[in-house]
């Protein structure tokens, strides 16, 4: 059961990699990142339930880490909403402060 | 033990060392510093020479060497020092002779030219490297000036470098003596090799080959010779290295006399003579000696005719008065190729600084613009008249007596060589008339105003027509103190003269009567030859196509191959570094392409560096 679980979260995982680097739109790109987040919890939950010693323990953390990801988010959207206002887009191709 | 003026003999190069330093130091601008310097320099070393020679002359061994260590490695020690011999003393005093009237006639000769100082501090260093050259009392100080005396050759053939000509001889002088040169290396080295002790000195160079004990092999004394001789070949103009003295006359006209009459040319027949025991243990080395230097007598002497330039026609007599010496040393007559380089040193630079006063005059080097100049240079028209008479051999000159001795020689050790030796005697007294007449008599051509030199230069002249019209006189078939000085006594004298002298005599006479002949009376049409071999006088005004066979065989060659190297050079070793230089501009481009400030391309290529990472650590397992 453990490893149907894992692929499921690697595939997640991978879809949201593959959207965080790919999608131009950052709004996508910041669901992307929930997407992996997501994965990872996924992983937690598999290993506290299937794993070599299972505990709940791993179900704490992902309560944790998925309150965390929810304020992560949260400011995302607020440094996202802030750029937009400041630049008119969201299209991360003309987001390159980085290179000045 | 009392000093000897043969202990302080190592000032002699000194002064004019001294002056060439104050010359670089403080000769910038100056216009009468150089001629001072000069002059004093050579006047004091001059003055030392005589007491030195007169020194020698007297009776008692006056021999000294002084040598000290100069470097020491492990088990290899070189020494430099300095030997007065009675050879020594006499090439000190032909040096700084010829030295101290070339200082005095530059004055004069070289007065407007701007670089004047330029032009003394070079002479001095001459000076000093030639005087280090007679002094040298091991084979290595030897070459070490022999290369200086090249490097001065070089720059003051090359003086005016803005004449492409004087350029391009200033380069041909020097590569064409470096060939020598390298053979002259390449026999030190080999001699260093073979000989006991590795001493290179003369001293113990004589000891070893003169007692033929057999301590070097004989096929190794000979190559030993031959290569020395190499060396003498490119420095003393012999064929087939000759093609540098005559282009060399580019130079100013005193460095003609100086240089490339009287003392560095003479450096080979020296260093011969200096050797001449190694090349009196190879018979094999004394005949190739001897007939390069026959044959460059008459090779020599037969392009001199045809030519038009008044120094080409002394560069070309001296080419083969060289090839006479040599051909004297080669017959084992080491005094008579002495005799004849100390009465050459006088008459050829006379000659030579006559010509300078003729060219002086007249703003030409062409003898078919001149004419006429004897009733203007009274003065230059007799010298030159006695330099002439003396390397034409009519008694009772100088140049009689020394070529005299060395034709008596031959005649009694190689008459094939002597045959050569008269017909070359022949030509030089025919071309020396040829040039005589040409220039002094006949009339004026052009619009000339020709004038005598002012006494700076004249009164060398007479100092050196005077010796060359009575340097002879210390050896003639009946008084051999030369010989006797010189070898003591130990070199074979031949009797019988008397049929050689009126041969040489009588050829010199009837080459001159030729000349006179052609020139003056008209009796032979001037183009009795040409007109009947164009070809024959096209051969010698064209040197024999020496300079066209070399191009062609070598210079040519050389120069594909130059190019050759080149595009090796050009294209794989430069095409190898561009590689990697352009591999590592590319890494940058591509590095620089993905820097773009996208926070996705950091991504990707982290994403990247993480698969590999895993590959590499997954993979692993499966090998």
């Amino acid at each position: 059961m453990l490893s149907s679980y894992l692929t499921m979260a690697a595939i997640l995982f991978c879809i949201g990699l593959y959207g965080a680097l790919v999608k131009r739109n950052a709004v996508i790109i910041l669901l992307s990142i929930e997407l992996m987040l997501n994965a990872v919890n996924l992983n937690l939950v598999a290993f506290s339930k299937y794993g070599v010693v299972p505990s709940l323990t791993g179900q704490m953390f992902t309560l944790f880490s998925i309150a965390v990801a929810a304020a992560e988010a949260a400011v995302g959207i607020a440094v996202l909403i802030a750029l937009f206002r400041a630049r008119g887009t969201v299209n991360v191709d003309e987001y390159d402060e980085m290179r000045r | 033990m009392d000093t000897s003026f043969s202990q302080v003999a190592w000032l002699i190069p000194l002064f004019p060392f001294v002056a060439f330093l104050l010359l670089l130091a403080f000769g910038r601008g100056q216009r009468t510093l150089g001629v001072l310097l000069g002059s004093i320099s050579s006047f004091a070393g001059l003055v030392l020479s005589i007491l030195v020679l007169i020194e020698h002359m007297s009776d008692g061994t006056k021999y000294y060497q002084y040598s000290f260590k100069w470097l020491d490695f492990d088990g290899l020690t070189m020494n430099a020092g300095y030997e007065v011999t009675n050879l020594t003393a006499l090439m000190l005093v032909v040096v700084t002779l010829v030295s101290f009237l070339v200082n005095v006639y530059s004055a004069g000769y070289m007065k407007g030219d701007e670089r004047i100082s330029v032009f003394y501090s070079y002479v001095a260093l001459f000076s000093f490297s030639m005087l280090g050259l007679v002094l040298a009392d091991n084979m290595l100080t030897l070459y070490i000036f022999w290369e200086l005396v090249g490097v001065c050759s070089f720059l003051l053939v090359g003086f005016w470098f803005s004449k492409p000509e004087a350029k391009a001889a200033a380069k041909k002088a020097f590569i064409v003596t470096r060939i020598g040169d390298a053979g002259l290396l390449l026999g030190i080295l080999l001699l260093y090799w073979y000989m006991p002790d590795h001493a290179l000195d003369f001293v113990h160079i004589g000891n070893v080959f003169d007692g033929q004990t057999g301590i070097i092999a004989a096929s190794v004394t000979t190559w030993i010779a031959i290569l020395i001789f190499v060396g003498a070949v490119g420095k003393s103009g012999q064929f087939p290295l000759h093609v540098w003295l005559p282009d060399a006359m580019e130079g100013p006209t005193p460095i003609s006399a100086l240089i490339h009459a009287a003392t560095m040319v003479a450096a080979g027949v020296y260093l011969v003579a200096r050797t001449f025991d190694i090349f009196q243990a190879s018979q094999t080395a004394m005949d190739v000696v001897a007939y390069i230097g026959g044959f460059t007598a008459i090779f020599a002497a037969t392009i001199g005719v045809a030519q038009n330039d008044i120094k080409r026609i002394l560069a070309y007599s001296t080419v083969s008065q060289l090839g006479y010496m040599m051909m004297a040393l080669g017959l084992g007559s080491m005094t008579g190729g002495i005799f004849h380089l100390f009465t050459h040193a006088f008459f050829k630079a006379l000659l030579f600084l006559g010509a300078g006063s003729v060219i002086h005059a007249v703003h030409t080097q062409n003898i078919q613009e001149m004419g006429g100049l004897s009733a203007k240079m009274k003065i230059t028209t007799w010298t030159f008249g006695i330099g002439t008479l003396a390397l034409s051999g009519i008694p009772p000159f100088s140049g009689f007596w020394s070529k005299d001795m060395i034709l008596n020689t031959a005649l009694h050790e190689k008459p094939v060589l002597f045959a050569v030796g008269v017909a070359a005697a022949f030509f030089t007294a025919f071309y020396m008339s040829r040039l005589f007449f040409l220039v002094f008599m006949g009339k004026p051509k052009g619009e000339q105003h020709a004038h005598e030199s002012p006494a700076s230069m004249t009164i060398p002249l007479i100092i050196l027509a005077v010796l060359a019209a009575a340097s002879g006189f210390i050896q003639t078939p009946w008084n051999n103190t030369l010989g006797t000085w010189l070898t003591d006594g130990a070199e074979k004298e031949h009797g019988g003269a008397g049929i050689v002298m009126v041969i040489s005599a009588a050829v010199g006479l009837l080459g001159l009567y030729l000349g006179w002949l052609v020139f003056v009376k008209g009796t032979i049409a001037r183009d009795a030859i040409s007109s009947r071999a164009p070809w024959l006088v096209r051969l010698l005004e064209r040197k024999y196509y020496m300079d066209e066979i070399y191009e062609a065989l070598l210079v040519r060659p050389l120069r594909g191959l130059g190019y050759l190297l080149n595009a090796i050079d050009e294209y794989i070793v430069d095409g190898l570094v561009q590689l990697v230089s352009g591999t590592a501009v590319w890494f940058g481009r591509g590095g620089t392409r993905v820097q773009n400030g996208q926070i996705q391309t950091y991504g990707v290529v982290t994403v990247l560096g993480l698969i590999v990472l895993l590959v590499a650590l997954v993979g692993r397992r499966f090998w």
